[in-house]
């Protein structure tokens, strides 16, 4: 068994880099989520693994620093929350384009704007559909507990290099501020060699010269690379849908939450339980790829879906194309902040759904 | 004398470095753009770091100067490439790091990555072209456009009430602690070239110092954005580009140079 | 006293004939008047007054296209 401790979700993420190997994190403090950096700092990573930490001047230049640190073939992270992450689109639409591995982990606080630091899960629609420009996807990883923080930034970092795509951890301000138990992974060496067949290592005179870029001025060419990252996403759905089904085999409902509001969910599926009502729980644990089959294979055996996030509303159009029109399928949830309660879910529940 | 006589390999005296592509540059007939992405490839020649330079292109004319550069190139986001090249000389401290940047990218929409990666003191190489104008995108104004000078968004000459005051940023970074060698040139004379390349050279040779950052800004034309003849532009930087941005080192050796 | 003679060989296909070449070196060596156009429609430069050059590297060096290639020998 791997060490015990008790951490906090952001501090579970930052010790977790060290320990996967991470080469580099590059970040700008934000609310909530600065333990990020901070326990970087304290950890001195450049003494315990050689990692890279730097502070950067915004989001801006910390995503681009990623983006340089990344072509290097390297293991390369930043952590931000909402706003910081909006800014970082940019960049992670050039690490798409690119195809470079990076982990980018965001804990999510209530927008639009400046919003508010409490945690929410309103940045979905911008996680799963890409976010900035162009067709593009990231492979969403949603942990419901600190244990799931650390291990994401593990499988974060293997799905990142597996695909040669950026991949975000899509938490929230409830993860990553609450304590819990959580077993440490072993670390693992930091990379001595770089293998990959992309990565700028300086042009030796036994290769030829290897560009990264995401530029392709011939229209065709852009096509052919657009399809290219189609097919690449066509792979992950394929293999890396991942979700938790909780009292579901015998459900004549489902709720449908990710990220802390599972949490809720688990909750709120046992008040129904012992009313006597059917209801089982879908958390999806990749957001994008969605778990659209395992949804599907749903829609003869249930009567009804109750999407619950803190939000007003955005996995809910995911989970209506899944059962593509032959369940009904509605949205329950608090805007982040002002967090529902297990008791308020099943409320709904019976009045939306059961009705 | 025939002329077969002399063109024999033992009497070369100037050719062409094989670390730049065989590709022709996309660049206008006469623009400084080849000139420096030759002196840049020559430096990397001379110096023998084919194999532990990694370069940097930005967004501007030069986008594709990983095409005509062989070498490792990346190629970042409109005004980032500090940023950029900060990421990969952390994680490659003894690989040469470069950007190559215009005006507008490192001025106006990448000014707080410049500062700061002049002010961290990361032990990079920038590129600056300077030719007062947005090239790319058709001759729009840049940050460094002299007040009075005319393009596509100051159809009327940039006045300073409306359009504020042209920038000299590499006067700026020198005064920062970060940067320990900051020099102003230009290509279109020999001599200039050959200082030019001095400059280029001495800013690569920096990095194995690691004392700072080294940046050198060539004063360039823009004939297309100009809207003149390559020679005509030459003669018109002389004559406005030069008394605004005055040629020479401004700062050697962490020191600013006294005028 | 020894008398530098040179010669520029131009990589015709390269040159833009932005005529920069012409204008820098000292001895007037070199034209692109003539009516002949490279495959892009440049009108590439040649050396008119072979006689004349030094070898002195002046073109080479100023041109942005790496057009010209120098050679040298002592008389
Ligand atoms: C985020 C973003 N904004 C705007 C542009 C459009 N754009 C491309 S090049 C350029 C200006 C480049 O000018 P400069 O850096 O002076 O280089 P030059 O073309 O003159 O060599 C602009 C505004 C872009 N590519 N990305
Ligand atoms: S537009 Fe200006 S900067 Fe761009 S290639 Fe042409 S002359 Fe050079
Ligand atoms: S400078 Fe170069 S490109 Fe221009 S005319 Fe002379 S040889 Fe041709
Ligand atoms: S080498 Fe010197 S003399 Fe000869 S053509 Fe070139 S500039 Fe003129």
């Amino acid at each position: 068994m791997g060490e015990l401790k008790l951490m906090k979700g952001n501090e579970a993420i930052a010790e977790a880099a060290i320990r996967a190997g991470a080469d580099a994190y590059f970040g700008y403090p934000i609310t909530p989520q600065s333990e990020v950096m901070e326990y970087l700092a304290a950890q001195q990573p450049h003494k315990r693994t050689g990692m890279v930490l730097l502070q950067a001047e915004s989001e801006i230049a910390a995503i681009n620093m990623v983006y340089g640190a990344a072509s290097t073939g390297k293991k390369t992270m930043t952590s931000s929350s909402s706003p910081g992450i909006s800014l970082k689109m940019e960049g992670i639409s050039y690490l798409a384009g690119a195809e470079l591995p990076a982990l980018i982990v965001n804990v999510v606080r209530g927008g639009p704007g400046l919003g508010t630091i409490q945690p929410s899960q309103s940045d979905y629609f911008q996680a799963t559909k890409g976010g900035g420009h162009g067709d593009y996807r990231l492979l969403v990883l949603a942990p419901a507990s600190v244990q799931e923080m650390s291990d994401f930034v593990k499988l974060g970092f293997e799905l990142a290099f597996k695909y040669r795509n950026p991949v975000m951890i899509l938490s929230d301000g409830i993860i990553g501020q609450m304590m819990e138990k959580v077993e440490l992974f072993d670390p693992i060496p930091r990379k001595t060699e770089i293998n990959e067949p992309w990565a700028l290592t300086g042009k030796s005179s036994d290769r030829k010269k290897r560009v990264v870029t995401s530029l392709d001025l011939d229209p065709y060419g852009n096509e052919k690379h657009n399809h290219e990252l189609q097919r690449k996403y066509k792979e992950m759905e394929e293999n890396e849908v991942r979700f938790e089904e909780i009292d579901c085999s015998d459900a004549e409902y489902l709720m449908v939450a990710y990220g802390s509001s599972a949490r809720i969910c688990q909750k709120a599926i046992k008040l129904a339980r012992l009313k006597g009502i059917k209801v089982g729980l879908l958390r999806p644990i990749t957001l994008f790829p969605f778990p659209t089959k395992q949804l599907y294979s749903y829609t003869n055996r249930i009567k009804g879906i109750l999407s619950v996030e803190l939000n007003t509303g955005q996995m809910i159009e995911d989970i209506r194309l899944a059962v593509n029109g032959k369940l009904p399928v509605e949205h329950f949830g608090r805007c982040g902040g002002v967090v529902h309660s297990p008791e308020e879910v099943l409320a709904a529940f019976e009045k939306i759904i059961m009705k | 004398m025939d002329l077969k006589e002399i063109i024999k390999p033992e009497n070369l005296v100037y050719k062409r470095t094989e670390c730049l592509t065989d590709k022709t540059l996309s660049y206008c007939p006469g623009c400084g753009h080849g000139t420096v992405h030759r002196l840049v490839m020559e430096t990397v020649d001379e110096l023998g770091i084919q194999s532990d330079v990694i370069g940097v292109a930005s967004v501007g004319c030069s986008v594709l100067a990983y095409d005509f550069m062989d070498i490792d190139m990346t190629q970042s986001p409109h005004g980032r490439a500090t940023a950029v090249a900060t990421g990969i000389k952390r994680c490659w401290p003894d690989k040469f790091v470069f950007t190559y940047q215009g005006d507008g990218d490192l001025a106006a929409i990448g000014t707080g990555e410049t500062i700061h990666a002049c002010n961290r003191g990361e032990n990079i190489t920038i590129i600056f072209i300077n030719n007062g104008i947005y090239g790319m995108t058709g001759g729009q104004m840049a940050p460094t456009t002299l007040l009075g000078m005319k393009s596509s968004t100051t159809p009327y000459g940039r006045e300073v009430e409306l359009m504020g005051n042209p920038i000299k940023i590499t006067e700026l970074v020198a005064q920062l602690a970060g940067t320990y060698f900051v020099s102003r040139q230009s290509v279109h004379t020999p001599g200039n070239v050959r200082k030019a390349k001095k400059a280029i050279k001495t800013a690569f040779e920096n990095q194995k110092l690691k004392k700072g950052l080294s940046l050198v800004e060539i004063v360039s034309n823009c004939n297309s954005g100009w809207k003149m003849t390559p020679v005509e532009s030459n003669k018109w930087m002389e004559e406005n580009m030069f008394p605004f941005y005055p040629l020479g080192d401004i700062k050697v050796e962490g020191q600013l140079v006294q005028k | 006293m020894a008398k530098l003679k040179g010669a520029v060989v131009v990589d015709v296909e390269r040159c833009k004939g932005c005529e920069l070449c012409i204008v820098t070196c000292p001895q007037k060596v070199l034209a692109n008047k003539a009516a002949k156009v490279n495959s892009k429609g440049y009108h590439y430069v040649y050396m008119e007054n072979p006689d004349d050059c030094t070898g002195c590297t002046n073109c080479a060096v100023v041109c942005p296209d790496g057009v010209l290639t120098v050679y040298r020998i002592k008389i």
